[in-house]
């Protein structure tokens, strides 16, 4: 495969680059902190004998970034036919009700940064008659809830675009995978207290990169994560008014 | 604020841990680093409740390698099972292997850690080439044995205290297959033990042996000694080793579990087993050097009250006696051990603290009791005091300050330096005030 990966500087998105890289896919990675970017670009070329892995400034909160970051890396790997979105911004209700800022930035980058992004990416391939397109949202969109208030909201907004996106062009070649981690130790979560089925960073991006392989158009990871929230997304609105989670 | 504790659940100290992709931003206020935890005791457990300790373990890149010379250089938070995984099925492996492959290379230079091959390669420090550190001062500066001897030395084996450890550059091994060939056999006493584990230093890289320290009666120091080395290509297997997945101890052992009783079981089924003869045969590298990674959280196997690791050092060539007199220590003592692991160390190396020299290193396993087992590793100590011999800081949690200041004179020297380079004390750990006496504050 040809990747363009956009979050690979951190936690899932580091690891399924690692995986790819590992196992032979041409990888270009995307991010908005340049030395981050240099560095992850080192732990990736030092996976694989004679690897050149390109990197190029792209940030989720800036549009005028994302055409010339993808138009370098399509040129660059000679034509992507994959793309993988795991960069996203999280804050809790509180953190986001005492910092108007990030509450923005959780908005941009979450939900119109990610979609500018994929608009781009989506055109660069259909223009070639389709690849993949695959996206981390979140559980956190599939129920609303009092600690992911706005961050829950830009992941339902982001799954309910991706669905979108798979309907209008599926029959055009676009494979879109919906990826809906549920809570996964990173260090975005560090910080949170830490729920039942918690899952780890490594399983999670191996789940992502078979769901790639496979195309399935939406996984749960860990995948018990699928039932649970089958289960959480039953709960009454009184319920969730009183429900501390 | 979060609970810590090391491996061996004893003590515990609640502190802000941090956790971060960048080790630059977060060993700024930070009092201490700590990795994956894998120390006994309380080494990576801050001075004092609340104080911030930074954790490495999500600053896990790769920075290069280099395949003509094994040179590699990573993040502190690197972990060894990345290593093994990565690396070995290309061929390489890591000079020197602790006995858990759940350790960081910050965390292996930290405790200079050695191996079943201390007698040929000594400790992991040995294959350090240079550090990438963040001072006390807030400098970050790279250190070597060229640039600062003193500073790189105390570093190796100064259980973090010299300052953050950052990156780490050392160099790996080529080795013939990832495989390894091994031999074992059952040993009827401590005095053959050691002979044998001596003569097999001569022709086996690898060389370690499990003691059966429950049995107070007959052979004393029966047990099993281990001998390896890497395959070569013709007698190994040609298909790379499976990387081994692990399962978990779901809960907490209740204390009842682990008595008396049970440890003589698991003892005479742990020797009896192996039988009378000599086993010989390739064996998959993750068996030979990491037993016990194969239970997640063995740990709770102790129960909630957690366990003690002590191993220490004795130079049997100048005090014979010393190992007899150690083991009936360890034998009449109210409570015992569990898993006894000797082996038999080469020289002193680089690192100012260091923990091996010439002679025999004792590991024993023991439940944590209250004032019973502070009073088992008082005598242990004792006993390790009067031969000149030394403890690991690495495991420890009980050791009294009088106790480690007359087992390690190179303490003085260590002291200076951490006085050089942090002269305000502002790294410490629950450890470095208990032992080294530094001000909780």
């Amino acid at each position: 495969m040809k990747v363009v990966i956009i979050g690979a500087t951190k936690g899932i998105g580091r690891s399924v680059a690692r995986i790819l890289a590992e196992r032979g896919d041409s990888l270009f990675v995307l991010g908005r902190n340049g030395d981050e970017l240099a560095r992850t670009k080192q732990d990736l070329e030092a996976r694989r004998s004679s690897l050149s892995v390109g990197a190029a400034h792209c940030d989720l909160l800036d549009v005028s970034t994302i055409g010339p970051a993808l138009d370098e890396a399509d040129r660059a790997l000679g034509g992507f036919d994959t793309v993988v979105v795991t960069a996203g911004l999280f804050g809790t209700q509180e953190e986001i009700e005492n910092d108007a800022d990030l509450r923005d930035r959780v908005l941009q980058a979450n939900f119109v940064g990610t979609i500018q992004f994929c608009e781009a990416a989506k055109a660069l391939l259909l223009s070639r008659g389709g690849g993949r397109l695959c996206v981390l949202s979140s559980v956190a969109g599939e129920k609303a809830r009092k600690p992911v208030v706005i961050y829950g909201a830009t992941k339902a907004g982001l799954t309910a675009y991706l669905n979108g996106l798979d309907a209008r062009h599926y029959a055009d070649g676009l494979r879109v995978v919906v990826v809906k981690p549920g809570f996964v130790r990173t260090t975005m979560t560090a910080n949170l207290p830490e729920p039942p089925f918690a899952g780890d960073v490594e399983p999670v991006a191996r789940d992502i990169v078979k769901a790639i392989d496979r195309e399935s158009s939406e996984i749960y990871t860990p995948w018990i994560w699928r039932w649970v929230m089958t289960a959480v997304r039953m709960l009454p609105r009184g319920f969730m008014r009183k429900a501390k989670f | 604020m979060i609970e810590l504790s090391g491996w061996g659940r004893h003590p515990r100290v609640w502190a802000e841990e941090v956790k971060s992709e960048s080790l630059e931003r977060i060993t700024e206020a930070a009092s201490l680093s700590r990795g994956l935890g894998r120390s006994y005791g309380d080494s990576s457990l801050p001075a004092r409740e609340g104080a911030t300790v930074a954790n490495s373990t999500a600053a896990d890149r790769l920075i290069s390698f280099d395949e003509s010379t094994g040179l590699v250089r990573a993040e502190a938070g690197f972990p060894l099972f990345e290593l093994v995984r990565h690396f070995l099925p290309r061929g390489w492996f890591t000079p020197v292997t602790p006995g858990t492959q759940f350790v960081t290379v910050g965390g292996m230079v930290a405790s200079d850690v050695h191996g079943k091959n201390h007698h040929v390669e000594g400790c992991f420090g040995e294959h350090v080439t240079a550090l990438k550190m963040r001072l006390a001062d807030g400098r970050i500066v790279e250190v070597t044995d060229e640039s600062e001897p003193d500073l790189f030395r105390a570093t190796l084996g100064g259980m973090g205290l010299t300052g953050h450890i950052l990156e780490v550059s050392f160099r790996l091994q080529r080795v013939p297959s990832p495989w390894i060939y091994g031999e074992s056999e059952q040993v009827p006493n401590f005095e053959t033990l050691i002979e044998r584990l001596r003569e097999a230093s001569h022709d086996w890289p690898y060389t370690v042996s499990w003691v059966d320290s429950v049995r107070t009666h007959g052979d004393v120091g029966r047990g099993i000694l281990m001998k390896g080395r890497w395959a070569e290509p013709h007698e190994a297997p040609s298909h790379a080793p499976e990387i081994r997945r692990s399962v978990a101890v779901p809960f907490d052992f209740p204390r009842w579990a682990l008595a008396p009783w049970s440890m003589r079981l698991f003892n005479y089924a742990y020797f009896h087993k192996h039988g009378a003869g000599v086993h010989r045969g390739i064996e998959h590298p993750q068996d030979f050097f990491y037993p016990l990674d194969f239970v997640r959280q063995w740990n709770r196997v102790y129960g909630p009250d957690g366990f003690v690791q002590y191993q220490a050092v004795v130079p049997v060539a100048q005090d014979p006696g010393v190992a007899r007199r150690f083991f009936d220590v360890l034998t009449r003592a109210e409570v015992g051990s569990f898993l006894t692991v000797v082996k038999d160390c080469g020289p002193e190396g680089r690192g100012t603290l260091s923990f091996p020299r010439p002679g025999i290193s004792i590991a024993c396993d023991i439940p944590m009791r209250g004032d019973a087992t502070q009073r088992l590793v008082d005598a242990l100590n004792a006993v390790v005091v009067s031969a000149g011999g030394r403890i690991y800081l690495t495991k420890d949690s009980l050791t009294r300050r009088e106790d480690y200041e007359r087992m390690d004179p190179r303490l003085e020297r260590f002291r200076e330096v951490r006085r050089k380079w942090d002269p305000e004390m502002r790294i410490k750990s629950a450890q470095s005030v208990r032992v080294f006496g530094d001000s909780a504050e």
